[in-house]
């Protein structure tokens, strides 16, 4: 493939951007709890959930894990901050629900209330 | 779009190779492939600069900095950080002096402080991958001189830039540029000097390994505004990882429409080749260099005629070092008047030091014109280890000199480095502490400029001999009064006369530690001693009484049979016999034998 003119100099500019956008440190960021209360409810399936509806809708995010926050009872945990807006904790995800969570929330901004287990302010 | 969401950057710079970097990739290799995990990907990158604390490894998206990584660290990293998301605490980057932990990358003094502009892509990509330096708006700047520019205008710019050559000479790069733009000819070429030779500095070499396409998109850029079809980056020998990163990045540059007859189809005809060197200090001088290009020996002419209307093969020639061609896309990417709003008014933008000799944090810190060298040492270096007291610090090599603990915080820029008796050079940064001899330093670079001495003409070769002999002597305690006053006179001549930079850049550092540690020259001269307690011709060893036990092991291994002593009774040393060997203080297990 070889570059002929500037138009496709920025077309594989995108691309490139896109396969290394987990190293900028920006855009919207998915937090999943994976300590060992979390990864007993699934947390690597709907970890794995998530990685490949991002995949298939083509979708920039920067996906990290984190540990134990207390709320056990909940787990699955999925948190989505969207840059500049509330960072909201979802509670009791399961796979089924990240096609809904990624095009709604991720996406669209729109929160998916019934799944909503808190609100943070920052 | 591939299912990875976390990238493990593992340094693969020489330096952190040399650590066990590769083998330390492989480990995380087997490790993830043992685990199946797929969401992470390891990218190999060039040098961070922070070759102290390799192997390096810093883990994305979090940014987390990991330091001294060992292939034994691979299973708990694996299993905490990637799998659980917890940091590996013990491998963090600690400070000095505070201890204090530091997680993030962008948070480390060494990093706060810099401002990489000329290191903008090392660390942070695969070298060996062209669409990574794409994604970093790489050969954006190329395209739109190419498509939006005449080669006037690309000159206009860089002269309004101010940007200066980063090799050592300092010249304004816009007007060298303009000298050759401007001269008649049929076939023009551009060259980049990355010979590197000063010992110590690897500012280049890690562009070269980390970023190579920044200097060939330099290069380009430069082609067209001077209308130089053919490039050579002459590359030392002895940086193969360097040579081998800038073969595949030209191949893949060419494969992909970079480099050829039609320039990402403007129709601007560009081709670079490489030319290895062979280890002789002087090709890193323009005219010696272009002897070596063109299969003669190494030796530099008179000038004028100037590279830019006679150069390579006879050819009007541009030459510029790495650093300053890895500046040029920034220019053209940000404006001119956005690259000169850092630095000082005489020096704009930022310069890449090495930071070497007794200093905590050893490596490469970008910093912008100004920034005062305490800052660099102290604050980015974090100081000098063990507590010593800092005396001075090398700038520019063996064609620099000394910069002493009352000018620490001189600004750093082109002009009040000349003032200060030393030069910028190509911005290796020796420190030294209270345990260096000045006299022994200034003999140490002239005895490698000596060397490095090509013989034609007389200032150069006869001049640095003698006063290498003079030196020599002066630190094997044979000085006499006059040697001062004859190496000053030396060193004027050879500096005036010499016919290249080597030569008369050569008696820098023994001219700068007269100026400012002359006192140390007149100890050596007339009272036969050496402050630091290096010469070690001039050091006197005794006994100390209180702590000798008697055990004979001095007596025993001296080579001249100068200490005497009865078996369990204090022994004493004859110092006029003594010649200085240091076996008795090596062999000593009671710290008795002295040495001042």
């Amino acid at each position: 493939m070889t570059i002929k003119s500037w138009d496709e100099l920025k077309k594989m500019r995108e691309e490139a951007k896109a396969a290394t956008a987990t190293r900028s440190g920006e855009g919207t960021q998915i937090i999943v709890g994976m300590g060992t209360c979390g990864i007993a409810a699934g947390a690597r399936e709907v970890m794995t959930a998530i990685l490949g509806e991002l995949n298939k809708r083509n979708v920039q995010a920067l996906v990290t894990q984190t540990g134990c926050i207390g709320m056990c009872e909940k787990e699955v945990l999925v948190d989505i901050v969207r840059p500049g807006e509330k960072r909201i904790t979802y509670g009791r995800v399961k796979p089924e629900h990240i096609s809904r969570l990624i095009s709604e929330h991720v996406v669209n901004g729109n929160i998916v209330e019934e799944l909503v287990v808190a609100k943070l302010e920052e | 779009m591939q299912l990875t969401r976390g990238h493990v950057l593992v340094c693969g710079g020489t330096g952190c190779v040399s650590s066990g970097s590769k083998k330390l990739q492989q480990a995380l290799q087997d490790e993830l492939e043992k685990r199946n995990i797929t969401e992470y990907k390891i990218v190999e990158t060039g040098c961070h600069g922070f070759c102290e604390m390799g192997p390096l490894v810093i883990i994305y998206p979090e940014g987390t900095f990991y330091v001294r990584v060992d292939v034994t660290d691979v299973p708990e990293l694996v299993e905490e950080h990637l799998l659980k998301g917890r940091i590996v605490q013990r491998l963090l980057y600690k400070a000095p002096v505070t201890e204090e932990k530091v997680p993030s990358y962008r948070e480390i003094p060494f990093y706060k402080k810099q401002m990489r502009v000329a290191l903008r892509n090392c660390g942070h990509i695969n070298p060996e991958v062209l669409s990574e330096y794409i994604g970093r708006d790489g050969y954006e700047a190329l395209a739109k001189v190419l498509n939006t520019m005449s080669p006037e205008q690309v000159i206009a710019e860089m002269k309004k830039s101010g940007l200066r050559g980063r090799g050592g000479g300092g010249f304004p790069t816009g007007l060298k540029w303009e000298f050759c733009a401007k001269s008649p000819g049929d076939q023009k070429y551009i060259i980049c000097n990355a010979d590197e030779g000063d010992p110590g500095a690897f500012m280049d070499r890690s562009v070269l390994e980390g970023d190579p396409h920044s200097v060939i998109e330099g290069m380009a850029i430069g082609g067209y505004a001077m209308g130089a079809s053919e490039g050579y980056v002459y590359v030392r020998a002895e940086y193969p990882l360097a040579i081998k990163r800038l073969k595949i990045a030209i191949a893949q540059a060419e494969e992909m429409g970079i480099l050829g007859d039609s320039v990402m189809g403007t129709g601007f005809k560009f081709h670079l080749h490489i030319k290895e060197g062979a280890g002789a200090f002087v090709c890193g001088e323009e005219t010696a260099l272009m002897q070596s290009i063109e299969g003669k020996r190494g030796m530099p002419r008179v000038r004028p005629p100037f590279p830019a209307v006679k150069g390579l093969w006879g050819k009007p020639s541009n030459i510029n070092n790495v650093e300053t061609f890895a500046n040029v896309p920034v220019i053209f990417l940000q404006g001119a008047d956005a690259f000169a709003s850092v630095g000082t008014a005489g020096s704009k933008g930022t310069k890449v030091f090495a930071l070497t000799g007794k200093v905590n944090n050893t490596g490469l810190a970008e910093v912008p014109m100004g920034l005062t060298l305490r800052e660099i040492i102290f604050d980015i270096g974090g100081g000098i280890p063990g507590g010593k007291e800092y005396k001075a610090v090398q700038i520019g090599g063996p064609s620099g000199g000394c910069i002493p603990k009352e000018l620490l915080d001189l600004p750093i820029d082109y002009d009040s480095l000349i003032q200060a008796g030393a030069m910028m050079g190509s911005g290796g940064l020796v420190v030294m502490d209270e345990t260096t001899c000045m006299v022994d330093l200034a003999r140490f670079f002239l005895n490698f400029t000596q060397k490095e001495s090509c013989g034609k003409c007389t200032p150069c070769r006869e001049g640095t001999k003698r006063m290498l002999e003079i030196l020599t002597r002066i630190c094997a305690g044979k000085g006499v009064p006059e040697d001062i006053a004859t190496l000053e006179r030396l060193a004027r001549t050879i500096k005036s006369t010499a016919l290249c930079g080597l030569g008369n850049t050569a008696p820098n550092p023994v001219l700068s530690t007269l100026r400012y540690f002359r006192h140390e020259y007149e100890a050596h001269i007339f009272e036969k001693k050496c402050p630091a307690g290096v010469c070690t011709a001039l050091l006197t060893y005794s006994i100390d009484e209180e702590k000798c036990t008697g055990c004979g092991r001095c007596a025993k291994n001296c080579p001249v049979g100068c200490i005497t002593g009865e078996k369990k009774e204090p022994h004493k040393l004859d110092s006029a016999k003594c010649i200085k060997c240091g076996t008795c203080i090596e062999k000593c297990k009671f710290n008795a034998v002295v040495r001042i």
